[in-house]
């Protein structure tokens, strides 16, 4: 049997907004096997990065199960949940605002360690700082440097760092190289995917980027809607996307070669607003196949093909 | 260039343009010497990162550098023929928004919030068209039909429209006057991929309808294959290789970019590791002596770091700025196949 180190179950995040409920995050279910990464891809909207805070309860779910090494974190109190935390953490998409500008580098990656109370010794704390910028890459020289001395790919490694600094076996990764030129982008990429080989990591990968994402997870789920519409191998996913949407994204890929081309589909619409939706398949007003049964009823996600799961009622 | 282009095919010319900033600390080169040519009906892509001095350019077409800082150090522009760097402000305002019009990247921010849209498109056809407000407002009605929105929204305020859709606005405000030259300055970079994939297909659309010509200002390769005609690689202020598609996707010559193509994920190849170009892009204010790439450079040897790389033509259509193709046995390692 595979070893799960997350299973999400049922999970919901509704807003109440003045025009009405908004399902942010609507019924999704997955699992992720340790050592592995999960891809989550979207549109803007679609409910990935509140899935994604949900899990680390950032935000508190409306409903559901998510269980961390069996245990369901939704049950924990406060203080266990703050203990938890150190195996749970998350790097953030934008390395200009989720550092704090007062803070020198050193101070900005012992602050997860002063929080917790790891290491009480001043200079023991020090040491590991050291030790995790030469981790993700950061030279010596940098230490006692602030955030607006550094660009944007060195800015993320601190995220990284700050991250690594409780050691933690699980990151939920929200668009960590969006903000950052292919160039950089690439650095990055490379150095999550060492540090997971290195230390066992398992990754939620969480971008709007579908070929950043072919590359790097083993598994892709795609989202709509706050609906989780498809999932599979990433291989199986590229090659066979089956649900309308998951289809339609990728052919939507701008592809940097003149060989090899998808023929594009271009969606009609766009994505409706997720306050008040209607119990039928949220994709179905932009689909090109939909018929009267997807305005009926909302499809469930099935399991078609061995790990390959879709929702949606067109898919026999 | 091929001797078969005639002249008046050429819709802008642009030769040895150099553009500074002057800051209290320091001298910024954002533009050092670039050249580049758009012809008729055709799309120059203009590729580069961050800082590498694209959308400088495009603001030194549009005569639209910051009075007090910016500086344009040289170097001439020709648009249809006119000398557009040596007109007053009066002429270029006739110019500006008729015969080349620009789209910038963020659509969020480059309407005004408190007029409607429709009185925003109306307002350059009120301008350089002459019309009265009636007839501009009808052609402004048009012209949200003709990017996919129903004429009857032009009464409503940007907030009520999607990113998406005040894209499609913003577009419909650069092709009112019927440019010739269309600068599109990362017009997708801030929307989602399928709505990105509306908004290109609209402006592919309307490129050909309108017979214009088009600058597309983008970090993004993908966009270039799917409606570039030309590139031109940009890198702290140069153009480091220029030619067809072709010439620079199949037949690539510059290390940058190669380091380019070889940091993106092949989207048909998982497994390939990316290969990411070392270092950062030199500060601009402070460039390195020589080729600015050298430092970032795997190829690069002492001559490098000695002069500025001239052009190299490789065919007719296609050069690259590298000292290294000084020697004939000299090539990259990538290969298309």
């Amino acid at each position: 049997m595979a070893d799960k180190i997350l299973e999400v179950n049922h999970l919901k995040k509704y807003f109440d907004t003045p025009r009405g409920v908004l399902h942010a995050v609507d019924d999704v279910s997955f699992s992720i096997e340790r050592g592995k990464t999960l891809g989550v891809v979207g549109e803007s909207g679609c409910g990935k990065s509140t899935t994604g805070r949900a899990i680390l309860r950032l935000i508190e779910p409306t409903s559901g199960e998510v269980l961390f090494e069996g245990k369901n974190i939704l049950e924990l109190n406060k203080k266990q949940m703050r203990h938890l935390r150190q195996e749970m953490q998350i790097i953030f998409q934008d390395p200009y605002s989720s550092l704090d500008p007062r803070k020198s580098i050193a101070e900005l990656i012992a602050e997860p360690l002063e929080i917790h109370g790891i290491i009480k010794d001043k200079k023991e704390r020090e040491k590991r700082v050291l030790e995790l910028m030469e981790t993700v890459g950061l030279a010596e020289r940098l230490v006692n440097t602030y955030p607006h001395e550094l660009d944007g790919g060195r800015r993320q490694r601190i995220g990284i760092a700050r991250a690594l600094a409780l050691n933690p076996k699980f990151i939920v990764c929200d668009e960590p190289v969006s903000a950052l030129d292919v160039s950089i982008q690439a650095q990055i990429l490379n150095l999550l995917e060492e540090l997971q080989e290195k230390l066992g990591l398992t990754y939620i990968f969480i971008t709007h980027d579908l070929s950043v994402v072919n590359h790097f997870a083993d598994d892709i789920a795609v989202m709509y809607l706050g609906q989780l519409v498809e999932k599979a191998e990433s291989e199986a996913l590229f090659e066979k996307p089956l649900h309308p949407y998951t289809e339609a994204l990728l052919s939507a890929i701008p592809v940097p070669s003149l060989r090899n081309r998808r023929k594009r589909i271009v969606l009609k619409g766009e994505i409706t607003s997720p306050v008040n939706l209607p119990e039928c398949c949220h994709f179905a007003p932009r689909c090109p196949y939909a018929t009267e049964e997807c305005f009926a009823s909302s499809p469930e996600l099935r399991e078609v093909e061995p790990n390959h799961f879709v929702a949606c009622h067109k898919v026999k | 260039m091929s001797e078969i282009m005639k002249n008046d095919d050429i819709v802008l010319q642009v030769e040895d343009l150099r553009v500074e900033y002057h800051t209290d600390e320091s001298l910024v080169k954002a533009v050092n010497g670039i050249d580049l040519t758009v012809r008729r009906n055709q799309t120059l892509g203009l590729v580069g990162e961050t800082g590498a001095g694209k959308t400088t350019t495009a603001l030194s077409i549009m005569n639209l550098i910051p009075d007090q800082v910016g500086v344009i150090a040289g170097g001439s522009i020709t648009l249809e023929g006119k000398k557009t760097l040596e007109m007053s402000d009066e002429e270029m305002n006739h110019i500006r928004g008729k015969d080349v019009a620009m789209i910038f990247q963020d659509p969020m921010t480059a309407l005004n919030p408190v007029t409607t849209v429709g009185d925003q498109i109306a307002e350059a056809l009120r301008i350089h068209e002459g019309l009265d407000k009636k007839a501009a407002a009808e052609k402004a009605g048009k012209m949200l039909e003709v990017v996919g929105i129903p004429a009857e929204r032009a009464n409503e305020y940007p907030h009520q429209f999607s990113g998406g859709m005040k894209q499609r606005v913003v577009i419909a405000i650069g092709l009112s006057c019927n440019p010739h030259l269309l600068i599109a300055d990362e017009p997708t970079t801030a929307l989602d991929v399928t709505i990105q994939a509306q908004v290109l297909e609209i402006m592919q659309e309307l490129k050909e309808k309108f017979q214009m010509s088009m600058i597309m200002i983008t970090h993004d390769l993908g966009i270039v294959a799917e409606i570039c005609d030309e590139v031109s690689v940009m890198y702290a202020g140069r153009i480091v290789e220029h030619g067809t598609l072709e010439d620079v996707f199949e037949h690539t010559k510059h290390p940058y970019t190669e380091g380019l193509f070889n940091s993106l994920p092949d989207i048909n190849d998982r497994s390939r590791k990316l290969t990411p170009i070392p270092g950062l892009m030199p500060d601009p204010a402070n460039l390195p002596q020589g080729c600015a790439f050298a430092p970032r450079c795997r190829y690069a040897t002492e001559e490098c770091t000695k002069a500025v790389p001239e052009k190299r033509w490789i065919s007719d259509t296609h050069y690259v700025a590298c000292s290294a193709y000084d020697d004939p046995a000299f090539h990259i390692e990538r290969k298309v196949d």
